[in-house]
């Protein structure tokens, strides 16, 4: 045997492994890689297949931007609640002790709550502040108050109000490692040094939570703005969120006189998703510095 | 701790347990309620959970789907890894970025993308909707790997490959019979996660019009709301006692190790 064809016999010896990966390598190809460039592709693309920018310019049609804006309040304003609320409960949950009750059966509600998303939530808040929801007429019926206020359930606010019920699990779960991260030992320095607990918590503990509280909310941010199932069953007219405009431009072919205005849109939740993760990935490696 | 800092943490804690209950017993006296302004009680929406024939078809088909996800997750994620981890470690982070990716994709951005390869699927293997498998091992990938990478984390799996390796097994043999089983309760974790979230995705059977629990619930919650919020708790009670199995799964795998 010539030295070539050994060298070329060893190349293939080791080439040969990595072709265990094939299957897996092409069923992502397959079902994500490609349908993520289609995206990306068609975007640019005219209704006769020319290479154009008119779709990417009618994001910045009025109709596109008032939505667009409308999900950032709805991510941000969830984010916010939700951070704020869930990052109280975790630390209610953490100085109840590590083996507490209370912390288990929380960590374990939240680990189910926090999954809650789609159609049985939007089922459940029809139920409870729907038109005959129970809260709606328990309260109709005494103190004789009005909640149902002509249906804001089925609209901006309404979401805001659904999607805390699972901001606010999901943050109890990212940000209970977080407050565990707290050692002992920096609150007992502290106290040595002779701090007082405002003092410990304003130079402390605050700052040290500060990166991981952030993270979290930017978590938070990118889950309720991708969301779209409960929106989806709960609005039934108009559409206040980019995940909902998507909805029609792909239900009507035709969208603002755009064809392709759709794979435009959900290009531009790729970005704003991958500008949120990027933040969310440099805070966390700040946070890890200290948190072990 | 003083006695006004527990009253604060008292009251907090209540008002947080009414703010996540109250949708849940919502829910259970919404379905449970007689019709038309009636007094009383009637177990009529949750018993057309069994007897609404669309309702039970879509049940069905949800159930399937969340089996054939699982399965075919498992086929395709389980032998990768651990082939990777044997034989191809180079590969270990692009593997990782692919697995984490559709955690940064929305899913409808996947959707609006997915219809071209759609067309060929049906085209191929028939419009059912158990072609809804391929769309949901990639949702549910990102969970199925940590869950399994966390397992094979835990053994030393290069030493028990070449131990079987030695003994005369082939490379089936080392991955089904040696390796599997040793991380059968992460891959089990992964099997549960895969069908939590198969039960309650909407986006893309909605989207590629095909008839699974969700999708039939939020159709039915046009005509007969009760129904839907029976359907809707039920999948939510289910789902949660898959999902809270899999903790004491955890629990019981870091007691024993």
């Amino acid at each position: 045997m010539s030295s070539t064809h050994a060298s070329g016999g060893r190349r293939l010896a080791a080439a040969a492994p990595a072709l265990g990966l094939v299957p897996f390598l092409l069923f992502i190809g397959i079902f994500l890689v490609v349908p993520t460039v289609t995206v990306v592709a068609t975007s640019f693309q005219g209704a006769d297949g020319g290479l154009t920018l008119d779709n990417i310019r009618a994001l910045g049609s009025e109709a596109a931007l008032t939505t667009l804006w409308h999900s950032i309040i709805l991510a941000g304003s969830t984010a916010i609640i939700g951070g704020a609320l869930g990052a109280l409960l975790a630390w209610l949950v953490v100085s109840a002790g590590p083996t507490s009750r209370l912390r288990r059966v929380t960590l374990a509600v939240s680990g189910v709550l926090a999954q809650f998303g789609g159609v049985p939530l939007a089922f459940a808040f029809i139920a409870t502040l729907g038109f005959s929801g129970v809260l709606t007429e328990a309260l109709r019926s005494w103190p004789g108050v009005d909640i149902w206020g002509g249906g804001w359930l089925f609209g901006l606010k309404g979401l805001i109000v659904v999607y805390c019920y699972f901001q606010i699990p999901l943050m109890v779960l990212v940000f209970v490692p977080a407050l565990d991260g707290l050692r002992v030992q920096w609150r007992e320095a502290a106290v040595n040094l002779g701090a007082s607990r405002w003092q410990y918590w304003r130079h402390v503990a605050v700052p040290l939570l500060t990166p991981a509280f952030l993270g979290s909310v930017l978590l938070l941010f990118a889950n309720a703005f991708a969301a779209y199932a409960t929106a989806a069953v709960l609005v039934s007219q108009g559409n206040p969120i980019t995940p909902l405009l998507i909805r029609s431009a792909l239900t009507s072919e035709v969208l603002l006189g755009q064809a392709n205005l759709g794979f435009a849109l959900a290009l531009e939740m790729i970005v704003v998703v991958a500008v949120v993760m990027t933040l969310y990935a440099l805070l966390l490696r700040r946070t890890s510095r200290w948190m072990r | 701790m003083s006695l006004p800092a527990r009253i604060g943490r008292g009251i907090a804690l209540t008002l947080f347990a009414i703010y996540f209950a109250l949708p849940l017993l919502s829910m259970l006296d919404f379905s449970t309620r007689a019709k038309g302004g009636a007094e009383g009680r009637t177990g009529e929406a949750w018993a057309n959970l069994f007897q609404d024939e669309d309702l039970r078809n879509a049940i069905i088909m949800s159930l399937l789907l969340a089996l054939f996800t699982a399965v075919a997750m498992v086929v395709l994620l389980v032998p990768t890894m651990i082939w990777v981890r044997l034989r191809v470690p180079g590969a270990t982070r692009v593997i990782e970025f692919l697995c984490l990716l559709p955690l940064t994709i929305p899913a409808i951005v996947i959707v609006v993308g997915i219809a071209n390869v759609y067309s060929w699927v049906t085209y191929l293997l028939g419009d059912s909707a158990l072609t809804l498998t391929f769309a949901y091992v990639v949702l549910v990938l990102p969970y199925a790997y940590r869950s399994i990478d966390t397992a094979l984390s835990a053994i030393d799996v290069r030493t028990l490959a070449e131990a079987a390796r030695s003994l005369g097994a082939g490379w089936t043999r080392v991955i089904v019979t040696v390796v599997l089983p040793n991380i059968a309760q992460g891959v089990l974790g992964a099997a549960f996660v895969a069908v939590a979230l198969v039960l309650g995705e909407y986006v893309f059977a909605s989207l590629l019009h095909f008839d699974t629990l969700p999708v039939e619930i939020a159709l039915l919650g046009k005509s007969d709301a009760s129904t839907s919020v029976a359907a809707s708790l039920a999948s939510l009670v289910f789902v949660s006692v898959l999902l809270i199995g899999l903790s004491f799964l955890h629990r019981n795998r870091r007691s024993s190790s």
